[in-house]
């Protein structure tokens, strides 16, 4: 790689809000990025640890429950040696409570470096960031954007394109991603219509007509309400969690007929390439969105995002403290 | 006691005026409006329009129960900034002004603190739960100008539809706040791209559809007179074109945001463009001023909703709704309005004086000899910036912070005494 090249791959940004802002080669530079700290998790010796985040802490700050996203972040970080501090707030409390600001300015004061937030009002992130000096990672946002659940998502299914393919420079140009389930409550569909779109790769979103977003194909992507339309041709089938709750909402009449519909099972995925791959976000509701032959069976690469996810999350923190690149093109 | 406003030009829409005149304003009322006058006192309007004092007939003022966000004294003074020498308050307060010693709590207050006149309109219904009317004979008498339940509509038919019946024999006009919330879940913009992109709930337009479509139905049906609130959608507007030319007694408002703003603004103001209804689209923005041109939209008001910094600076979605209007909307009104060349200058004044104050029958909105000396003085082309820390008002809730604007006012005058000078 050239001089100039190499300076190109740096990072400027000071958060990681959404993938909507980032070009092309910022989320090119996070995906390079994270090979290298994947081997860390994989390690022979089992010392699944580096320095780079030494000395830095990182504040969880999560107003939603979540398991997975919060563990993922809390490894990354640990694995990258950054001291880590975790906060659960539930938004009730918080109403109540003392301002989202007064809570960063107290987080600040303590001499963070890195927070990530998850929080239920879509723009908390961005509020933040654009407020305060702390570099903020969105680790959702109500119903607008979960750029690292994206992010490892693409790296997901970039490993295994690479793979499949036997070209290690393989990329998801011409990729073909169908994401079914909830769109319109989903933040996870929302960063990978952004993040795959500027990857080269094309998108259909597919759910009832009461989950589909108004203009939501103004994002660059289809839409459609027929499971078979959305799956004939994918390289991969994307299962969204669908919440009971929306039912109560009126948004679909029983599971039953929503499984009947839409649940990704091996009928369904007749409609799909032999080579296509079914992802989901987590968790998943064993049986509904997925049966369990796909969540069990040889397409599925759920856990696969899991441990991505990790590696992904240790790329992106140590861009925003770290700045440049690892070279592994 | 006499003051000559010398040099200016006087448009007076009740009179078609529109020339160079002199004012002459002795004690709390105009003496003459001719040329050359001569008084005790001459303010030199040389530049300048001389103009009814503006009437906005809706405005929170938040007293009683909200004065960290804006009282009575301060929204009166925020009037007076903006030109305005009268102003109908809304009754979402805490209490409810709902009765008739609220009523008159309300105007002593205004009697003692208020810079202009400070009209009120009373809740519809009692805490204004949409259940049961208020006593609208005793709020007529103790001096409220209309009824509303503004913040929301009244959700049952029967009860909007007796409450207009009734409101029509007392004669008060019945202000509909005119969204159906029963189509929304935690709203906080307008539905569209926008919403979809920005992943907030949304409130569709079709939420103000219903709703104007269903009280005029049912003061068609009472045989009232209805007004409609803050009309923000293209379809609003088609509505009531539809009643009015079906001769119906229907008349309706819009807002200054709404003629210069779209959702795009969200995404940079952030709960400084949040406000109910919200802001729409393109296509709103334009019926929105063809209304205003072709006579469906009868006149201007603010929606003036202060709220405190710190309740606004929050997640978008937990923010209050509503912002400030009184102080940007004359140049707002000649920036959108008369420079695009939707209105002349003569009628953006129309819609600010004689035409709201027509609807509640409020004695102001016109310059006659021997009237109330309600005058607003105001340069049309002076250019300015919007800098909310130099607002009157307590509320700093704006989206057009920053904003360079023209049409300047200089001078307020009500009943005969300066209220604002620039």
């Amino acid at each position: 790689m050239t001089a100039a090249a190499e300076q190109s791959r740096v990072w400027t940004r000071k958060d990681l809000i959404g993938l909507e802002p980032l070009a092309r080669e910022d989320i090119e530079m996070i995906l390079d990025t994270a090979p290298q700290l994947l081997a860390v998790s994989q390690r022979e010796s089992g010392i699944k640890k580096v320095p780079l985040l030494q000395g830095r802490l990182v504040v969880n700050w999560f107003y939603e429950p979540s398991t997975r996203t919060r563990t993922s972040f809390e490894l990354a970080a640990k694995r990258l040696s950054a001291d880590t501090l975790t906060m659960n707030v539930s938004t009730s409390s918080a109403k109540k409570g003392e301002t989202l600001h007064d809570t960063l300015f107290n987080i600040e004061a303590m001499h963070s470096d890195i927070v990530v937030i998850r929080h239920g009002c879509a723009g908390a992130a961005r509020l933040l960031a654009e407020n305060h000096p702390s570099s903020i990672i969105n680790a959702g946002d109500g119903a607008h954007e979960h750029p690292t659940q994206a992010l490892l998502d693409a790296f997901t299914m970039r490993e295994h394109i690479r793979r499949s393919r036997q070209d290690p420079n393989a990329t998801l140009d011409g990729v073909r991603v169908a994401l079914i389930g909830d769109i319109a409550h989903s933040r996870v569909a929302r960063s990978n219509i952004w993040g795959l779109k500027k990857l080269g790769a094309s998108v259909v979103v597919c759910g009832p007509s009461t989950l589909l977003p108004p203009h939501i194909e103004k994002l660059g992507c289809d839409a459609t309400t027929k499971l078979k339309e959305a799956i004939d041709g994918a390289d991969v089938v994307y299962s969204l969690r669908i919440q009971l709750e929306r039912q109560q909402k009126c948004l679909f009449p029983t599971m039953r007929e929503y499984v009947r519909l839409f649940r990704i099972d091996n009928e369904s995925l007749k409609a799909a390439p032999p080579h296509a791959i079914v992802m989901h976000p987590g968790p998943i509701n064993r049986d509904l969105e997925l049966s369990s032959e796909v969540a069990d069976g040889p397409r599925n690469v759920i856990l696969e995002q899991v441990t991505n996810g990790v590696a992904v999350r240790m790329a992106v923190m140590h861009l925003l403290i770290n700045r440049p690149a690892f070279d592994t093109a | 006691m006499s003051i000559v406003v010398k040099n200016g030009r006087v448009i007076d829409p009740a009179s078609e005026t529109s020339a160079k005149l002199d004012v002459l304003i002795e004690g709390d009322r105009i003496g003459r409006i001719a040329e050359n006058l001569q008084g005790e006192e001459t303010i030199d309007a040389t530049g300048c329009v001389v103009c009814p004092g503006f009437v906005d007939i809706h405005v929170h003022f938040r007293e009683p129960g909200f004065e960290s966000k804006e009282n009575i004294a301060t929204g009166s003074r925020a009037a007076a900034h903006g030109g305005f020498t009268s102003v109908v308050t809304m009754p979402n307060t805490n209490p409810p002004i709902d009765n008739g010693g609220m009523v008159e709590l309300h105007n002593r207050s205004a009697r003692e603190t208020a810079c202009i006149k400070v009209w009120p309109a009373a809740a519809a219904t009692k805490g204004r739960e949409g259940a049961e009317m208020t006593e609208m004979a005793d709020l007529k008498s103790a001096g409220a100008v209309a009824i509303t339940d503004d913040g929301s509509d009244i959700p049952s038919s029967w009860v909007m539809r007796r409450v207009l019946e009734y409101a029509n024999m007392v004669g008060l006009t019945y202000l509909s706040h005119a969204e159906d919330h029963t189509l929304m879940e935690d709203g906080a913009m307008n539905e569209g791209f926008n919403s979809t992109r920005l992943g907030l709930p949304g409130m569709p337009k079709a939420m103000e559809e219903i709703a104007i479509d269903r009280v005029i139905r049912l003061a068609e049906l009472a045989g009232a007179r209805v007004h409609i609130c803050h009309v923000s959608s293209e379809g609003g507007v088609d509505i009531v074109r539809r009643a009015k030319g079906r001769g119906l007694p229907v008349t309706c408002e819009t807002a200054p945001h709404y003629w210069t703003l779209t959702d795009d603004a969200i995404e940079r103001f952030g709960p400084n463009a949040k406000m109910n209804p919200p802001l729409r689209e393109f296509g709103d923005v334009q019926a929105i001023k063809a209304g205003l041109a072709d006579g469906t939209i009868d006149c201007i008001a603010t929606d003036h909703a202060p709220h405190t910094v710190t309740e606004k600076n929050v997640e978008f979605q937990l923010a209050p709704f509503g912002i400030i209007g009184l102080e940007t909307s004359l140049a707002l009104g000649i920036m959108g309005l008369v420079k695009q060349g939707v209105v002349t200058l003569e009628r953006l004044v129309d819609l600010m004086t004689r035409r709201p104050a027509r609807i509640l029958g409020l004695p102001a909105g016109e310059l006659r000899e021997g009237g109330p000396a309600d005058i607003a003085v105001f340069d049309p082309a002076a250019e300015w910036t919007v800098e909310p820390d130099a607002f009157a008002s307590k509320g700093r809730n704006t989206p057009f912070a920053g904003m360079h604007l023209r049409g300047l006012v200089k001078t307020t005058i009500c009943d005969g005494v300066i209220v604002y000078q620039a």
